[in-house]
């Protein structure tokens, strides 16, 4: 990639940074906080996704 | 004092809407997938360069961020949000290109697809069937996505194969924390455009894909 590819590539992310940290102070102020369990149920399906790109990962090699 | 009656019919009535939302969301998910898949294939035939990927995915972020707001209320917005999927399919098809040529590129593609498909499908089955709100982790997803966008524009520049990796995995993983949120948005009433909710819903697909094929394109060379 040359440089002035690599420039639009970053300008572009960093918007994306902009409109997510946007995203984030609107959530942080006005989302709902998290109760008992909660991460919980969200850690199971998360560390299976993990697994499954470990599976994929050992089955391409 | 509240009427339970109101109540009762209050609620069914709520429910039948977000039934209505994710029915027309999972309709509209699987016709711009498909139209994504034809003007990637169209792409491909084309044999486009590379970096009409960054410029589709560009086109694309400002369209998702400035013309699909505006337009997600009225019909104008299928229009917008297949130009959004098409301009990216276009887009993905320069990357399957350059992957088709990759010694065993089609192996990494087909596994991608098919690893892509189980993230979506496990995880939209568990949020369907667990019925749980997700959405407090809206501070935690977009705060990962600042730190991966950061980790990313650096990366950008040094050209790090773990940074990139890192990058990669992160990617796949809030958005599949995105598929959990969003969907449980849908299902409890908090996204009631189901516009906006297929877009959400196929940025996550499009990104797990092509973090998928970066990681198992860099894990499956020999070096």
């Amino acid at each position: 990639m040359d440089l002035f590819m690599k420039i639009v590539a970053a300008a572009a992310m960093g918007m994306m940074v902009f409109y997510a940290w946007r995203a984030y102070q609107q959530w942080q102020q006005q989302g709902p906080k998290a109760e008992k369990g909660d991460w919980q149920a969200v850690i199971l399906p998360l560390a299976m996704v993990a697994g499954l790109v470990v599976l994929l990962i050992a089955m391409v090699r | 004092m509240a009427n339970p009656q109101y109540s009762v019919l209050s609620g069914a009535q709520s429910a039948i809407s977000a039934n209505k939302v994710l029915k027309n969301t999972y309709m509209l998910l699987s016709a711009t997938l498909g139209f994504s898949a034809l003007m990637a294939v169209i792409s491909m035939s084309l044999a486009l360069p590379s970096w009409m990927y960054l410029v589709s995915v560009i086109g694309a972020m400002v369209m998702g961020m400035f013309v699909l707001p505006r337009t997600a209320n009225s019909s104008a917005g299928i229009g917008v949000l297949f130009a959004i999927t098409g301009l990216l399919g276009l887009g993905l098809g320069s990357i399957l290109t350059m992957y088709m040529a990759l010694p065993r590129g089609p192996e990494i593609i087909a596994t991608a697809f098919a690893g892509t498909g189980l993230i979506f499908l496990g995880l939209s089955g568990y949020a369907l069937t667990s019925k749980r709100d997700f959405s407090f982790m809206g501070g935690f997803l977009f705060a990962g996505i600042m730190v991966v966008f950061i980790a990313a524009i650096a990366n950008i520049f040094l050209a790090m194969p773990a940074l990139s990796l890192a990058v990669s995995g992160g990617i796949i993983l809030l958005m599949s924390g995105f598929i959990l949120f969003d969907t449980s948005r849908i299902i409890n009433g908090g996204e009631t455009n189901y516009i906006m909710a297929t877009y959400g819903l196929y940025l996550n697909i499009f990104n797990i894909f092509i973090s998928l094929l970066q990681i198992l394109g860099i894990m499956s060379s020999d070096d």
